[in-house]
């Protein structure tokens, strides 16, 4: 499995497990910022394809915004 | 020290809280009520003579040789069995008991070999002490029968039984009964035919059920039972206090010696984690350290094909130095990474991961928790404020039902299995979840109430379905939660777990538990006092580790087991030092003490004791610096203790990012796995070489003391200090209590710790500070470290590892007594006459559907990879579930599981691979390259003659 792949399958686990929280796209973006290295991070930014579940997506959305004023 | 043996009292300390004061020997002294009268003289430093009394299991009454006169009464009663009574006054010495002890030690004498001076317990032998202290000069009867000559068994490796030799006086049988609880040991035989019989009178030790834990030994008050090493070395003539380096209890030993030579290896009475036990691996399995394959000299290669070639210190370092930086300065400072090792001390692991983030420039350090007890880290991080386990060991006395999940503490975790079971006989209720059915569910006097055998990867289900037995049949404790955890929370959370969908009837399909079983636990749970909850990996291991965490702290916090004595959230710890390579700051996103990296303050304070400036950026994951390699990015890697290539999982993958890195420095023992795939190679130092601190699974941080010179010439902190100076850091440390006090400098749950206080106290649970100046046995007595415990919501999710036609069973791993971890240091003693080899447990059914049976070759496939090994069939696991361990590399096992983890931290899910199972005629290809590779890879150029 490619390291891409991987990263989009870690995001899609951990927003199926935080479906329960007020705002699971936010819970997800926030453990995001919290642990992943920011390699992790810019292949899940700069990666268009598709496979992320909605809470997912929007998950990602949020962190562009996060991370649109920093190098990767 | 010079050697001395250990004070023995003669019977256990009494628990009592009233006092007694009576008279010995003239003497007043004050007592706790329930002390016998030989411990009373004892603790006053009155010895009165004995042989079946010990103070590691309760008084027998049988040798006669502790008589005492107490006023009033008639006769010379025991004092061993007496309990003292205010005002009693008791003569210890008096002629008339000078002369029953003398008889008394002549008819012991008179049926016992009389070799003292070739024995190999002469000196150190309770016998010959009585015998010189009742005055014993000759032996007036004459032999006409007795047990001399007897056949000697030396079936076990690490201790002799010569019959011969035995005065019946039951302390090993009853150390094995109260002390160890296998109950192995019997009294065969009546009156002058009574002899010890380790299980049935055809078996020896080795094929009895003992588990060589040595309490036997230990009781043992002559040459009897023997530890081999005391036979063929001598009996030791210094002694020094130390920490076992095995798993998480963190048992203390005085490692005894002859000179530099270490004799045998001797529970501490004193210890707060063993309480004078010890099992087989501490000791007797620490021969490793002086194993013909330690790595003594420093090594070097240019490239993994090439043979390595044996250099001095400063070569070895400085061209570790000029790599790291080559690379650095050709791919960047995120190329460099190092693994710290819940093997090594806490000084060592801190100054690995300084090294990385001052030295290296990034915060890419990880530890072998990562695999292990991260989500451990996480989820009570999350729920409670503190990335630890809630209790001291003791703290089963007060248990009055334990909830096992995922732990097998008798083969994982023995010395404190041991407490347990004592616990369990005494009376308290059994809840075991588990897979298999693990020795602790039914044992001698020891039968679960409940085991419920779910699905692997259903954890979360089922805790979830217990909880919503709690909360809709009204059990949970309200006046708790409401005073300790945020009510607001724990109604949603109550909302969720009420919900039908988590009905243990609507859940029974998935977990495969029984719901009148899983209800009546969550019943027993629920109701009694004190509930506790113990779990290992069979919890974290998973795709939704930290969930299941999470889950057993709801659980926790729901019936009110939070906060005082026998109850709490107990991990059970691997090895030896995961609690402390975790409070070290060994994961990347965070500085000692589970401060975020991102955390201004906190980074602002490491650097400026440092002098340098800290990347504020989580660094990377042991997966992410693989997956790294292997897309041309991460390029160099120090990895002290730790053997990534056979405890990762999926190791053609952990292979490939190894091969794909341009430096791989490996610090260890022996030329490990990972080795294989390393350009320069560092020798480690043993426990017994240095010194530092291990901090266990309670929170307790203890000494390690050095007690011979390393082999190696360096302890392992001078060998990364070495490093980080050749890269220019110049770092000053004289000895690791330098490094212990700036971990204190800069860590708040450590502010109160020194060596100083350790060598006084013996020993200190974090948190030590100006709150809990003598540490913290308990936390979160009046209230959570985070403020409110909070309640996760935990919803299950199954793993995307899903068993199908090609892989219909699932694969689970784990460990066995006489094996630790990936077996580098016991496959390296006798241990091995326990274990030669991973075996695959296997049901009858699925073995029979398969045309397997017990010794037949199989290969193990999944969609990661297959490997053979011989199988075992047994009903200890469900249909459709196998098992094995990791403990040799021929097996390869992680070779099958996969690269699925847990969704919070990664941490590998170990506990559940779909696989087939096939009869097979011998190696996989794979393990045939590799064996290959790994003969070449292991070379060592002859060194040169000039």
């Amino acid at each position: 499995m490619s390291t891409r792949a991987k990263i989009v399958r870690m995001i899609n686990q951990i927003a199926d497990n935080v479906q329960n929280e007020v705002d699971p796209a936010s819970a997800t973006a926030e453990h995001i910022r919290l642990f992943w290295d920011p390699r992790m991070r810019a292949l899940l930014l700069e990666d268009e394809t598709d496979g992320l579940n909605e809470t997912a997506a929007r998950a990602r959305a949020q962190l562009r915004g996060l991370f649109s004023n920093f190098a990767l | 020290m010079t050697y001395q043996p250990q004070v023995d009292f003669g019977t256990p300390a009494s628990n009592e809280e009233d006092m007694v004061s009576l008279t010995i020997d003239g003497r007043a002294i004050s007592v706790a009520a329930g002390t016998s009268v030989l411990r009373a003289a004892a603790e006053q430093g009155t010895s009165i003579p004995k042989l079946c009394a010990t103070d590691s299991v309760k008084s027998f009454g049988s040798c006669r040789l502790c008589l005492v006169e107490i006023e009033g009464r008639r006769g010379t009663p025991a004092s061993c069995t007496t309990p003292v009574e205010p005002g009693m006054v008791v003569r210890t010495q008096t002629p008339h008991l000078a002369k029953l002890r003398k008889g008394v030690m002549e008819l012991y004498i008179s049926d016992h070999p009389l070799d003292c001076l070739t024995c190999g317990a002469n000196g150190d032998c309770e016998l010959q002490d009585q015998a010189g202290a009742v005055g014993l000069r000759d032996v007036r009867y004459a032999v006409q029968a007795d047990h001399l000559g007897q056949a000697k068994d030396h079936s076990n490796p690490y201790f002799d039984f010569d019959p011969s030799k035995c005065i019946a006086c039951s302390r090993c049988i009853r150390a094995c009964d109260e002390v160890q609880g296998t109950l192995a040991l019997t009294m065969a035989g009546r009156g002058f035919d009574s002899k010890i019989s380790a299980g049935l009178a055809s078996d020896n030790f080795l094929g009895s059920e003992c588990v060589s834990c040595g309490a036997c030994v230990q009781a043992c008050p002559t040459a009897t039972l023997i530890e081999k090493k005391v036979v063929e070395v001598g009996t030791p003539d210094r002694s020094v206090v130390t920490t076992c380096a095995y798993c998480g209890v963190g048992c203390t030993f005085r490692a005894e010696l002859r000179g530099e030579q270490v004799v045998r290896m001797v529970p501490y009475k004193e210890g707060k984690a063993n309480r004078g036990h010890s099992c087989v691996k501490g000791r007797f399995a620490w021969g490793y350290a002086q194993h013909q394959e330690r790595i003594l000299k420093p090594m070097i290669r240019a490239k993994i094909s090439d043979p390595w070639r044996e250099v001095e210190w400063d070569e070895a370092l400085s061209y570790a130095a000029s790599e790291l930086k080559r690379i650095s300065d050709t791919y960047g400072r995120l190329a460099l990474g190092g693994i710290t090792s819940s093997r090594c001390t806490n000084e060592e692991t801190f100054l690995v991961q300084k090294l990385v983030r001052a030295g290296f420039g990034n915060n890419n350090v990880d530890t072998c928790a990562r695999v292990c007890h991260s989500p451990t880290g996480y989820g009570l991080k999350t729920t409670f404020g503190t990335s630890a386990g809630t209790q001291d060991f003791d703290s089963i006395e007060a248990c009055d039902v334990i909830l096992i999940i995922g732990a097998n503490p008798t083969d994982g975790h023995p010395v404190f299995a041991s407490r347990m079971k004592r616990r369990l006989r005494a009376g308290a209720k059994l809840i075991v979840i588990d897979p298999r059915r693990t020795d602790i569910v039914r044992s001698p006097h020891i039968e679960a109430d409940y085991h419920l055998p779910l699905r692997p990867g259903t954890n979360v289900a089922v805790l979830t379905a217990m909880a919503h037995v709690i909360v809709t049949e009204g059990l949970a404790d309200e006046a708790f939660i409401r005073a300790r955890c945020d009510w607001d929370e724990y109604q949603l959370w109550a909302e969720f777990v009420s919900d039908k969908r988590n009905a243990p009837e609507t859940l029974e399909p998935v977990t495969m538990v029984p719901a009148l079983d899983l209800r009546a636990a969550a019943r027993l749970f629920a109701s009694e006092p004190n509930g506790a909850i113990y779990y290992g990996l069979g919890v974290t291991e998973h795709s939704q580790g930290s969930s299941t965490v999470m889950a057993i702290a709801n659980l926790a916090m729901a019936t009110g087991n939070i906060g005082r004595r026998g109850v709490g959230v107990n991990p059970l710890r691997g090895q030896n030092n995961v609690q402390g390579a975790c409070d070290m700051g060994s994961f990347p996103h965070e500085l000692s003490g589970y401060r975020h990296i991102s955390d201004d303050a906190t980074r602002a304070l490491f650097e400026t004791d440092w002098g340098v400036s800290l990347d504020p950026e989580p660094g990377l994951r042991i997966p992410s610096m693989l997956d790294g390699a292997v897309d041309g990015v991460f390029k160099a890697l120090y990895c002290q203790g730790e053997d990534i290539l056979q405890s990762d999982p999926d190791t053609k993958h952990v292979s490939a990012g190894l091969a794909a890195m341009e430096c791989v420095i490996v610090h260890d023992l022996f030329l490990n796995e990972t080795a294989n795939y390393a350009h320069i190679f560092l020798p480690g130092s043993t426990f017994l070489e240095k010194n530092g601190t291990f901090t266990n699974a309670e929170r307790r941080i203890q000494p390690v003391r050095k007690v011979m010179t390393p082999l190696n010439g360096l302890e392992d902190w001078e060998v990364t200090q070495r490093l980080a100076n050749a890269m220019g850091l110049g770092w000053t440390y004289t000895h690791p209590r330098e490094i212990m006090d700036e971990i204190a400098r800069l860590t708040p749950t450590f502010a109160g710790v020194s060596f100083d206080r350790l060598d006084a106290e013996g020993s200190l649970q974090w948190p030590v500070n100006d709150a809990a100046p003598n540490g913290s046995p308990i936390m979160h007595i009046d209230g959570f470290v985070r403020g409110k415990g909070k309640f996760v919501v935990t919803d299950y999710v199954p793993t995307d590892e899903k068993t199908g036609p090609r892989f219909p069973l699932l694969l689970t791993t784990g460990r066995i007594l006489s094996h630790y971890n990936v077996g580098a240091q016991t496959r390296r003693t006798e241990n091995v006459v326990w274990h030669v080899e991973d075996l695959l447990e296997i049901h009858p059914i699925d073995a029979e559907d398969r045309g397997v049976q017990s010794g037949d070759w199989v290969k193990l496939a999944s969609r990661s990879g297959e490997t053979t090994l011989r199988a075992t069939v047994t009903d200890r696991v469900a249909p459709g579930v196998v098992y094995t361990t990791f403990h040799h590399p021929a097996t390869q096992a992680n070779v099958v599981t996969t690269e699925f983890s847990d969704w919070a931290t990664n941490c590998p899910e170990y506990k559940v691979t779909a696989v087939q199972i096939m009869p097979s005629n011998g190696p996989t290809d794979w393990q045939a390259d590799y064996e290959t590779l790994s003969t070449r890879a292991r070379r060592i150029e002859a060194a040169s003659a000039l």
